[in-house]
């Protein structure tokens, strides 16, 4: 009798497709053709990472390089584990704390990185930009695991399968991303991959961090919460950097929490079924109340942290996948 | 007493409206008699047949960043002589904000000097307008002025504080000396490295919004009408701030206005997807903000187009866009790049040259930028057709930082002559 395990690894296997691009730096590096296919992937690997033992050599002999400079045990720790589970080496450096405070230039790491033969970089940075730059500077795939405001593809990519695993067809969706959009690059990944599959945005937020030329990217924006979130099958909360308070960017947390942030009675007003998302770490509070945050009926806060390792497996493969068939 | 005689050229002297065969005798360094039309048998000690080639006033490039004092390796005084001698410009004045700030007489005397020892163009200096740049202090703008500063000014930086402005415009009007200023509002273009707009959201960069530059020009100019002063609007940007200059000029305020080649040339587009040599300080504005200083050119309402001359080495521009130094050298390019506004936007020949050559000097005082008797023998000789394809890493700049690599421009230099001495030759 066949183990499940085993199954999985066929399933996998029988699943591993080229990415499209040799590098993913952006959600235009991927297509509407490719992407449900690295859903399927991915949706291989939720079942994989379910079972005891999590061991492949999908990537077997592979140097993965963690490179954040921007501290976040999140997303580090999630690419650390779909690299290692997909049998990989992985280094993560911590580049954070050390060589850029020795004046060495983000050009500098990366020539003496690639000069170490890695195959797959995976890079956050404050500035928007530094992944590509470094993509144009080295020999092996890059990852943007964040770049200032600009991108943040792999999440938006986790959203997405998190939310067709909750719906089925992310096609017909309505779904609202809510906060702080203008600092936001989770924002700007999920608006581009969430149109090209289909889905309708909406943008709600205070106008200070909504940017003035939102409605240019094809999202209908809204102020108040109540008329935005009207049909709204999924609402995506963003955290508020509070640091950004000091700005005057928005008054106060509690007056920010009394208009924008949701709780019970703001989500009353979207659609039957909704569900809500968060990118994490969440301002409870400030952004969402515990209340719904924690209510796993309405919640996909903690699926969207399983679906991102799994999302970043399918997308380390096929980086891997594509180098390959080279 | 030698004499040089350039015969058979096309004329192009924005001054006195002339564009039309002719030739120039020069002695001792001056020009001693200019000829229009077709010229009688000069008697000279040489003779330069110009070949119906075109000869002009030098350009004047009264923004000129150099590193040196202070930061060598990205350019010296003498490596900016060469690419201004090989541009075509025979006159460069160098902004102060090096390392230390240019703010007291004897760096202006330590420019000068050593601008004249290198025996290429004329190097002038201006003056900060406020100790180390601080925008607090206001810097020895007599003593500067008479140790020859052409006009004080604190570079990039806005002085933010209103009363250091006003009295700085007070000060200066006593030695009727020239203030420059950034048009900009420091709060709105915090931390901006963009255009505000669609595309600077797109990519994740701050704006800084075209509002931020008419805002500051409002208070600037209003600063001007209270005091008096002789003002320059230094590197304007948007069609908005245009408007409140014409406003300000129909009142009868008397105050002068520069734009840098690259604002004529780029927008906002051409930053693409983070090509840093594009990002400049102002930013790359709209194609309606670009036409419409385009525009302003043609009518004569820009007195100044300069290279924005600031180099950058490798090292500073080859980082994330928002990390990556502002600026772009220009010198070199800077004939080529403003000729593209006759060659594609229709502009005048001399409506082009005008603003490079006799409008810095009107508003400077200096005698040169002219083709007439007793002026100095600073002129160029080109051939504005020619066609040349810019490579960056021939540039004689130390700094390779030229938005302009690789493009395909018309417009070659042929001959420079600094106090009829020739500087340079293609």
């Amino acid at each position: 009798m066949t183990q499940p395990h085993a199954v999985a690894e066929q399933t996998i296997h029988e699943r591993l497709i080229p990415f499209p691009k040799a590098h993913f730096l952006a959600a235009s590096d991927l297509n509407p053709f490719v992407t449900p296919r690295l859903l399927d992937l991915a949706d291989a690997f939720v079942d994989f990472n379910r079972q005891s033992s999590k061991a492949l050599d999908v990537l077997h002999g592979r140097t993965v390089v963690n490179l954040f400079f921007e501290n976040s045990t999140r997303t580090s720790s999630s690419f650390e584990i779909a690299a290692k589970r997909l049998g990989a080496d992985v280094v993560t450096m911590p580049v954070a704390s050390s060589s850029v405070k020795k004046g060495e230039t983000l050009i500098d790491t990366a020539v003496t990185l690639n000069a170490m033969k890695p195959d797959i970089l995976v890079v956050r940075h404050s500035a928007s930009g530094a992944a590509e730059l470094l993509s144009q500077k080295v020999g092996c795939a890059v990852v943007n695991a964040g770049d200032g405001r600009h991108e943040h593809p792999t999440q938006a990519l986790l959203d997405l399968l998190s939310m067709r695993r909750a719906f089925g067809d992310v096609t017909s969706l309505t779904v609202a991303i809510c906060g702080d959009i203008t600092h936001s690059r989770v924002a700007r990944s999920n608006v581009a991959l969430l149109q090209m599959m289909g889905a309708r945005v909406r943008l709600i937020g205070p106008p200070t961090l909504v940017p003035g030329d939102a409605d240019r990217w094809g999202c209908e924006v809204f102020h108040d919460m109540r008329e935005g979130l009207q049909g709204c099958d999924v609402v995506m909360m963003l955290r508020l950097q509070l640091e950004r308070m000091a700005g005057a960017l928005v008054p106060s947390t509690r007056e920010y929490f009394r208009f924008w942030g949701l709780d019970r009675e703001k989500l009353a007003w979207a659609a039957p079924g909704v569900r809500v998302m968060h990118p994490g770490p969440m301002n409870r509070g400030v952004e969402i109340d515990s209340d719904v945050a924690d209510d796993l009926s309405v919640s996909l806060i903690q699926d969207q942290v399983e679906m991102g390792v799994a999302a970043r497996m399918a997308v380390l493969a096929s980086l891997a996948q594509r180098e390959d068939a080279r | 007493m030698t004499t040089l005689a350039i015969v058979n050229a096309r004329l192009l002297d924005p001054a006195s409206d002339y564009d039309g065969p002719g030739a120039v005798l020069i002695q001792d360094g001056r020009i001693a008699r200019v000829i229009h039309g077709s010229a009688p048998d000069l008697t000279a000690d040489e003779t330069v047949d110009a070949a119906g080639l075109c000869l002009a006033p030098g350009l004047i490039d009264i923004r000129v960043k150099t590193g040196e004092p202070g930061a060598e390796p990205k350019e010296t005084l003498k490596s900016a002589s060469l690419a201004a001698a090989a541009g075509g410009v025979t006159t460069i004045v160098v902004q102060p904000d090096t390392e230390p700030a240019v703010d007291d007489p004897a760096m202006i005397d330590f420019i000068q000097r050593r601008g004249a020892a290198l025996n290429l163009v004329n190097v002038r200096a201006a003056g900060a307008a406020t100790k180390a740049l601080d925008g607090q202090r206001m810097a020895e703008i007599g003593l500067m002025d008479e140790a020859g500063a052409l006009y004080f000014t604190d570079g990039d930086r806005v002085i933010t504080n209103s009363r250091t402005l006003q009295r700085v415009m007070s000060y200066a009007a006593a030695f009727n000396a020239l203030i420059a200023c950034r048009p900009a509002d420091p709060w709105l273009t915090e931390g901006a490295v963009a255009a505000s707009g669609e595309l600077a959201t797109r990519l994740g960069l701050s704006g800084s919004p075209a509002i931020a530059e008419r805002i500051g020009l409002e208070r600037d100019l209003a600063l001007v009408e209270q005091t008096g002063a002789r003002f320059l609007v230094d590197q304007i940007s948007t069609e908005g701030a245009l408007e409140t200059l014409a406003r300000a000029r129909a009142k009868g305020l008397d105050v002068a206005v520069s734009v840098s080649i690259n604002h004529l040339c780029f927008n906002e587009v051409d930053i693409g997807d983070y090509r840093t040599f594009y990002r400049l300080d102002p930013p790359l504005r709209t194609e309606a903000d670009r036409q419409a200083l385009i525009e302003a050119v043609r009518e004569g309402l820009i007195d100044v187009i300069t290279s924005a001359h600031a180099p950058a080495p490798a090292e500073d521009k080859r980082r994330p866009f928002a990390e990556a130094a502002p600026g772009a050298v220009g010198l070199e390019t800077l004939l080529p790049a403003a000729l593209s506004l006759h060659h594609q936007d229709g502009l005048d020949l001399l409506d082009v040259l005008r603003p490079l050559t006799h409008g810095p000097a009107a508003l400077l005082g200096l005698d040169a930028g002219v083709l007439a008797d007793g002026a100095p023998a600073d002129l160029i000789l080109f051939d504005p057709g020619a066609p040349v394809v810019i490579d960056a890493d021939r540039l004689r700049s130390k700094s390779k930082n030229s938005p302009f690599d690789g493009r395909r421009l018309q417009g070659r230099v042929a001959a420079t002559f600094v106090a009829g001495r020739k500087v340079f030759e293609t």
